[in-house]
């Protein structure tokens, strides 16, 4: 019991965590395709800090590569994302929410994004869409309400979906619309479709090799992978440490267990191998009834983990300091990482108690009683 | 304290088992250190902010920028004693994973208002006098071997010079400064804001946010009000709040540490607590004959209670001493990550005291089996 109870504690923690760190990496690597590319201005590392002027936009649309729509126009978006302070839902105190401008080819470059309710925004009015995490994480994003960005009111007037990448937790609107609210001229970046793959050489090539341009050329799943990079690999760190610990002290509990329950089976083990069984299986015996204590606990943590916190949605800040919303995601490969901690725990907690009462002569086992 | 040997003997009865439950503890109160200590070192981030000073940034965004001429207008507001400005530069040497916390800042107004900064003087007076000046801290120095005089090539992932279009700046280093109670602040570095605004080619003429000195702490909300009164309907609206509530509300975005950290220590100790209960259990239901002559020796029904009670707090105590000194000792090698380097005073006294709460709840249902034996059954072992 207290081994089973010990190991689920131990299971559970640890899947949750590595949930955690996994429902973030795959929201923000969702958000790439590799035909996607994202130039930003060298050196800056993230849209926050970039900048590209409208010279420079106008450059990288006439680059080689861009694929075209059937109209003949390079399909890109030149973008600005800027912050909205919103409260979250139960809470008083603001959270960044990044609100994207984005251009009039946005539903082309990005066919994952999908309206769900209400209609997209018209440019040039104060109209916006929100993604369907940010429209659950915070307050005041309903269809038909306002939102007062620099104090000009801004309709909420659908909610989009796009499978649950990052771009799920920014609120989205004409790009020329929200720069002249936030008084700006020129973009962040700027998001192009390729005609295949293999024509992102051409592209950067280009792009990089022209004097009059000082850019940085990244393939998105390159760009995303980056900007999760160091979250994602310090909350794998810290679930894999504190997972650790927690599993030696659940091993001494599984050895205290182990050697309670030998030691008062002391009698019969010593009758079973006075009647001709040997060490061996005595110990294996043992070993099998710790593994299976285990293996009950990893199952039973590994399920408390899935029912509790798979699917439950929680938000940081991303590498743009805005909020990135997502979810816990609890794997298959998790829950057996979980499971196969679980059996390492209980062999280790059966090895040393069964070892011992292998070794005790059958005779002095026998008189103790 | 006659009764001790007697608490160790029972103890030290079956000594593996004894070791095994004291190090299963130990392992919780590890954890439970390190988790409420980098928790509280969150939380303390901004518990040196100093009650004094407030923060007075943009309404909408603490990333957009506001007039550098707003600086002689707060000042009129009564009750501010000084203020100073600071634009964020983002700065990193050589790589761009090597980032360097550097600000832009008109220093003599800057450090007056922070007397946190230790440096000597001639080195202040040396940075007003050095156009391309800048100051470290000293850990900032000491990370990359950074000497007074040496030039120092520093990239902005933010800022492109008029004269070059690079984003690659030069400063000289005139003086390095320390901040002993501060460890984050020992890693930034300082320069002087008029080089950086008239050799940058966007922003030219803002401030990322204000630092306003006031006379009397309590009058803070009203002085904030007054500040926030002064441009509201100007394009630029701004909201003021105590350098406090300014860092709170940054790390309130990294999103509930709190809760997680609460979360895990919770299933920790609910764990911990199943353990400790069952081995107490057992040891009693192994010494009830034991227990039995105690009693016919004339050892009351309460005093038997009193001792396996004591049992328990002895092994739960010294566990939670050696799982916290564990813990202290890992937390000099954290210092670099987090602002403090020594586990918390108030920790430890959580953690004893919770030490002492699972003691008594898991040798609860033992000592109350002890105490209602009768010697007659006990000593039949029936």
């Amino acid at each position: 019991m207290v081994i089973v109870i010990g190991i689920a504690g131990v299971v559970a923690v640890l899947v949750s965590m590595l949930a955690m760190a996994v429902g973030f990496t795959k929201t923000v690597q969702g958000a790439g395709r590799a035909d996607r590319v994202i130039v930003l201005r060298g050196g800056s590392g993230a849209e926050l800090s970039s900048f590209l002027d409208r010279d420079a936009v106008t450059t990288i649309k006439d680059a080689p590569g861009i694929k075209h729509d059937a109209a003949g126009r390079p399909i890109a978006s030149a973008e600005i994302s800027v912050m909205v302070s919103l409260p979250k839902k139960g809470e008083t105190t603001a959270a960044n929410v990044a609100l994207r401008g984005v251009g009039p080819q946005e539903f082309v470059l990005r066919p994952e994004t999908k309206i769900i309710a209400g209609r997209t925004f018209q440019p040039a009015l104060r109209e916006l869409i929100v993604g369907r995490a940010a429209h659950d994480q915070f307050r005041g994003l309903d269809i038909g309400s306002h939102v007062d960005i620099r104090g000009t009111e801004w309709t909420v007037v659908g909610v989009f979906e796009n499978g649950g990448d990052t771009h799920e937790s920014e609120l989205v609107a004409d790009v020329e619309t929200v720069q002249a609210a936030y008084r700006r001229d020129g973009f962040q970046s700027a998001t192009v479709l390729i005609e295949t793959p293999d024509s992102f050489n051409t592209l950067k090539d280009a792009l990089t090799t022209n004097p009059t341009l000082s850019v940085d050329v990244l393939r998105e799943p390159e760009y995303y992978a980056q900007q999760s990079k160091q979250l994602g690999k310090l909350l794998f760190f810290v679930s894999y440490v504190v997972g650790g610990i927690m599993a030696v002290g659940a091993l001494f509990g599984a050895l205290n267990t182990m050697y309670a329950a030998v030691s008062a089976r002391g009698l019969e083990i010593a009758t079973l191998r006075a009647i001709g069984f040997g060490a061996t299986p005595v110990v294996i015996s043992v070993l099998v009834e710790a593994l299976a204590l285990a293996a009950a606990g990893g199952f039973i943590g590994a399920g408390l983990a899935w029912v509790m916190f798979d699917g439950n949605v929680v938000s940081t800040l991303g590498g743009n300091f805005t909020q990135v919303v997502f979810a816990l995601t609890v794997t298959p490969g998790l829950l057996l990482t979980g499971i196969i901690w679980a059996c390492m725990v209980g062999i280790l907690g059966g090895l040393f108690p069964a070892v011992r009462v292998a070794r005790l002569p059958v005779a002095v086992a026998l008189q103790a009683q | 304290m006659k009764y001790l040997p007697l608490v160790w003997a029972g103890l030290w009865r079956k000594r593996l088992r004894t070791i095994f439950t004291l190090l299963s503890i130990v392992v919780a109160f590890l954890l439970f250190g390190m988790l409420q200590g980098v928790n509280s070192a969150f939380s303390n981030a901004t518990a040196n902010a100093d009650l004094g000073r407030l923060v007075v940034s943009s309404k909408f965004a603490f990333t957009i920028a506001l007039p550098v001429s707003y600086a002689e207008r707060i000042k009129a507001v009564p009750g501010v004693t000084g203020v100073a400005d600071q634009q964020w530069f983002g700065g990193y040497y050589q790589d761009q994973k090597n980032q360097v916390v550097s600000y832009a800042v008109h220093a003599d107004s800057y450090l007056k208002l922070f007397p946190e900064f230790q440096i000597p003087k001639d080195q202040v007076e040396a940075l007003l006098h050095t156009r391309t000046g800048a100051i470290v801290g000293v850990r900032l120095a000491k990370k990359y071997n950074w000497k007074i005089g040496d030039q120092i090539p520093l990239s902005s992932a933010i800022w492109i010079k008029k004269s070059d279009r690079t984003s690659n700046w030069t400063f000289d280093l005139v003086g390095i400064f320390d901040d002993p109670e501060n460890n984050w602040r020992a890693n930034t570095m300082l320069f002087n804001y008029d080089y950086f605004d008239e050799a940058r080619s966007i922003g030219n003429g803002t401030v990322g946010w204000f630092i306003v000195g006031i006379d009397d702490p309590k009058k803070a909300s009203k002085i904030g009000a007054d500040i926030d009164a002064l441009f509201v309907n100007s394009p630029n609206e701004t909201h003021t709040q105590t350098e406090k509530e300014f860092g709170q509300a940054f790390l309130k975005q990294m999103g509930d540490i709190n809760f997680i950290v609460g979360a895990i220590i919770g299933a920790v100790f609910f764990t911990l607590l199943f353990l400790t209960g069952n081995t107490m259990m057992q040891s009693v239901r192994e010494r009830i004959p034991e227990l039995a002559v105690l009693k016919t020796l004339g050892f009351s029904d309460d005093g038997i209670a009193a001792l396996v009670i004591a049992e328990s707090s002895v092994l739960c105590l010294t566990a939670a001493a050696i799982g916290l000194i564990l813990a202290s000792a890992i937390f000099p090698f954290l210092k670099d990550v987090l602002v403090i380097s020594g586990l918390p005073a108030q920790v430890v006294a959580e953690g004893f005291a919770i030490a002492a709460g699972v003691a008594f709840v898991t040798a609860l249902p033992p000592a109350f089996r002890a105490r209602r034996l009768s010697i007659v059954d006990a000593l039949a072992q029936r």
